[in-house]
């Protein structure tokens, strides 16, 4: 009954949508203002729609309802309730629903804004939020059907389907298998929902570009409008991303944090876009410049939010085959590929009237150093991109299929990250307009000789001799050496004119230029990450061992002894095998650790928890992996040393806030935020 | 609208540009390229490796074949693990005209004709290691025809399989 009322609401909302991008076209046609506002009300119709459905799906799974299919897919008797509400992104059917939901939410949002300055944009931004909207609900209404039920035919066979075949009745089941044991960890129950909030506000600023083009609107009002969400949609990418790089560092039991996987990959890429996009914005902004480009960035992340969505649920990248045997995959492709060709059809209609309003005279000015910083984002972008399909290309054409790994990605990008860290410390120092080898060197030079001391100076007193891991220290002290000094020189400033305190006129200072200080601060928390992952991925060492009961495994300054295993069961159906393992640094007992290993019985998957012993200089992370179960008296065990692995995290929570301190409303923002420039179209945007 | 001076020194500007744009874009390309070269793995199969010899010696290869349980030696002390594989296509197409994996990794095991090869690991045993597991093994190939194993994957097509009208069965 409830499957069936969650359902019809989801067929609503597909006609309510499909009236709103007709009602929004035939209004804007012909010139009919009724048309287009009942349009925004189908729009803001879709949200209350889909919310019934998302609810219904979540009662389903609370009460247990197994007779649905995704609903014994994803829940068992056993679980929690916070894990069976949150069992609606655990399954792809439910994620996609989930994806159209936070998406009506956000599109509901955007029509509620005062619309009074720029009426023509709003149309246009209804048709493309619920043609995306439209689209997730047909898959999710006729290709991934959460709703679908198990029926029992007589002679005791089973029919998956929505509706009761003739002479069927509703199968009856007690019980269901279970969420993945793997996806029942708090960084897994927040990762999703983060990222997907990403994904779907990334819709918006899209949608605004897209308006922007057909109405011919040539100024950057889009952009200003639209600079929040995006900021917003970056806050919630890069969260989701961190988040999930965490969980890999709690529960996969790798001793990683990022494996280079396609599905991570899929969700990186469109982050790539985003932050070239952030970026370059700011020179269309000041200087009316790279127009073309920052439309094809959108364009872009558009259609890599949408590929990413369907790569993290599906996991089609492992074989050519697989991919088509799914009938979502070439649904998805179509959308991709027709959004892009139409996406790009209307920007070269409006190709000319799009011109630079400027053009960049000096190598080293600001927004040449910014267009960099793009390239150098896109190059990340292509290599990630080329890394996904090489073996897809390689077997079409050569019949050899050839993959690549995490090395290569790490080979590939590494420069190129390098890259981006040495202009973060020099772009910030170069003038807008003009620029020069001389004024660069002059402001320079001060954070450099500093960032030498610092950044090459110390690591080689404490023994660090590779090249590599010297120049990317060098990098971190420069970066911070540089963002630092503009905090100091701008505080100073104010202390000087108004004799406030330093401390206050560093927060008077953020808080009256939040953009420019809060990327700032992002830059200061990709330095903090960028020490934590030189740390790991090039100073983790590992060993591992079997030891008998009191016996110890070394490593570095650290030595392990296995104290005593227990094994038991749990109420929740798990079988635990749990090691109790003293650690001792230089002799020193430092800490005691509980590595363990979860057996479900529903799933019959097993999860691997490391000890972890977490410092700011290193983590030591332990893995029970195997054990002698007669007697309980060797176990195997797999020691990694990180070091500075904790910077990593450290520097996501500044990142986060930085973003933050960015994305914060102004007073009043579009004026506040950038000063009018001198061009033609300035008297359009104020 | 724009004078001929200001356009002159705007074109050479402009190459400027263009040239620095070139460069990048060459770098990245020879990232690419040679990165592609240094670290791809090549797919085969155990009639393949067997085939190619002593050619693929050293390459870091993927190979896939069926684990043969009889085999399986495994020494908690050392943590040295030896099994051998036999062969099975490496094309998914074919896997399923013959009947799906589960069938196609029983035939390769009981079939003593198929090529075999063995495979060494030093690590923990998965407990998925098991007779007609599909294992998916990354390394290299040494002189003494063994396969060195740095990553092992394995697969057991039975917990991949449809499991709803097995599971409905047992509880109605």
């Amino acid at each position: 009954m409830l499957a069936n009322f969650g359902y019809g609401a989801l067929l609503v909302s597909l006609l309510v949508s499909f009236y709103g991008v007709f009602a929004a076209i035939y209004g804007v046609r012909k010139n009919k203002p009724a048309w287009v506002e009942s349009a925004r009300l189908a729009m803001l119709l879709t949200f209350p729609l889909i919310t019934i459905a998302a609810l219904s799906l979540i009662l389903l799974l609370v009460n247990g309802n197994y007779e649905l299919e995704y609903v014994s897919s994803v829940t068992s008797n056993s679980m929690p309730l916070y894990l069976r509400v949150t069992a609606l992104w655990g399954g792809q059917a439910g994620s996609l629903i989930f994806w159209s939901w936070l998406m009506s939410a956000f599109a509901s949002a955007v029509t509620l804004r005062k619309w009074k300055r720029d009426r023509e944009f709003l149309p246009w931004v209804i048709v493309v939020s619920l043609v995306t909207l439209a689209f997730f609900l047909i898959l999710v209404i006729f290709f991934e059907n959460a709703f679908e039920r198990i029926w029992r035919f007589p002679s005791g066979q089973f029919e998956v389907a929505m509706f009761q075949p003739a002479g069927t009745i509703l199968a009856t089941m007690r019980d269901g298998q279970g969420l993945n044991p793997l996806l029942r960890h708090p960084g897994m129950i927040i990762h999703p929902p983060m990222l997907y909030l990403g994904f779907v506000a990334f819709v918006i600023p899209y949608a605004f570009a897209i308006a922007a083009l057909v109405t011919g609107r040539n100024d950057d009002r889009w952009i200003r409008i639209t600079r929040r969400w995006t900021l917003v949609a970056w806050l919630f990418l890069s969260l989701g991303l961190l988040l999930g790089g965490r969980w890999a560092y709690d529960v996969l039991g790798w001793g990683g944090y990022w494996g280079w996987d396609p599905v991570e990959i899929a969700a990186f890429m469109p982050w790539l876009t985003g932050t070239a996009f952030l970026h370059s914005v700011m020179i269309q902004e000041k200087r009316g410049m790279l127009k073309h480009w920052n439309m094809v960035l959108i364009i872009l992340t558009y259609c890599l939010v949408i590929f990413g969505t369907f790569l993290t649920r599906s996991g089609v990248l492992s074989s050519v085959h697989a991919f088509a045997q799914s009938a979502i995959g070439p649904l998805f492709f179509g959308f991709i590929g027709l959004t892009f060709i139409v996406s790009l059809t209307l920007l070269l209609q409006r190709w000319d009237s799009l011109k630079s309003e400027a053009h960049m005279t000096s190598m080293l000015s600001r927004e040449a150093l910014f267009l960099l910083n793009n390239l150098l984002f896109l190059s990340i972008l292509v290599v990630c991109f080329w890394g996904v399909i090489f073996p897809l290309i390689s077997e079409l054409f050569t019949g050899q299929k050839v993959t690549v790994g995490p090395p290569f990605y790490e080979r590939a990008t590494s420069p190129l990250f390098a890259g981006l860290l040495l202009l973060m410390g020099v772009a910030p120092l170069a003038a807008w307009r003009h620029s020069t080898a001389k004024t660069l060197g002059r402001a320079m030079w001060k954070p450099f000789i500093f960032s030498v001391v610092i950044g090459i100076g110390l690591p080689m007193v404490m023994g660090v001799t590779e090249w590599p891991a010297l120049l990317g220290f060098w990098l971190c002290a420069f970066v911070l050496s540089v963002t630092l000094n503009e905090f100091w020189r701008g505080a100073l400033a104010r202390h000087r004119r108004s004799s406030e305190n330093l401390g206050l006129a560093v927060w008077r200072l953020a808080g009256r230029n939040r953009r420019r200080y809060g990327g700032y601060i992002i830059h200061l928390g990709v330095v903090l990450m960028a020490i934590g992952i030189i740390g790991i991925e090039l100073f983790q060492t590992e060993t591992q061992g079997t030891v008998p009961q009191g016996g110890s495994i070394t490593l570095g300054d650290y030595t392990v002894t296995y104290k005593s295993l227990a094994i038991f069961d749990t109420a929740d159906g798990r079988n635990v095998a749990r090691a109790v393992l003293d650690v001792e640094k230089n002799g020193q007992p430092v800490a005691q650790l509980h590595p363990r290993r979860d057996f479900y019985f529903e799933s019959q998957q097993q999860m691997t928890i490391p000890g972890v012993r977490s410092t700011m200089e290193d983590d030591l992370y332990v893995l029970l992996v195997d054990w002698l179960p007669a007697t309980s008296q060797g176990a195997s065990f797999k020691v990694y040393h990180n070091p500075l692995v904790n910077w990593l995290w450290l520097g996501g929570l500044v990142f986060i806030l930085g973003t933050l301190v960015a994305a914060w409303p102004d007073k009043d923002p579009e004026e506040a935020v950038v000063p009018v420039r001198h061009s033609t179209y300035a008297g359009a945007d104020v | 609208m724009e004078q001929t001076a200001i356009s002159e020194s705007k074109s050479n500007g402009r190459i400027k540009f263009i040239i620095g744009g070139l460069l990048i874009v060459a770098a990245v390309v020879y990232l690419i390229i040679s990165s592609t070269k240094a670290s791809a793995q090549y797919f085969l199969t155990v009639d393949e490796l067997i085939n190619k010899g002593s050619s693929v010696q050293g390459r870091d290869l993927r190979l896939s074949g069926a684990v043969i349980g009889d085999s399986i030696q495994y020494d908690p002390q050392t943590l040295n693990l030896t099994f051998t594989i036999a062969s099975i296509p490496g094309n998914n197409k074919e896997i399923e005209q013959l009947g799906g994996l589960a069938e196609v990794l029983h035939q390769a095991v009981s079939d003593p004709n198929r090529q075999r090869i063995q495979v060494s690991y030093n690590g923990p045993k998965p407990d998925l290691l098991r007779n007609e597991a599909q294992a998916i093994i990354t390394g290299q190939i040494g002189q003494d025809g063994t396969f060195h194993a740095d990553e092992l994957l394995l697969k057991c097509p039975t917990k991949y399989e449809e499991a709803v009208p097995d599971q409905a069965e047992g509880s109605s």
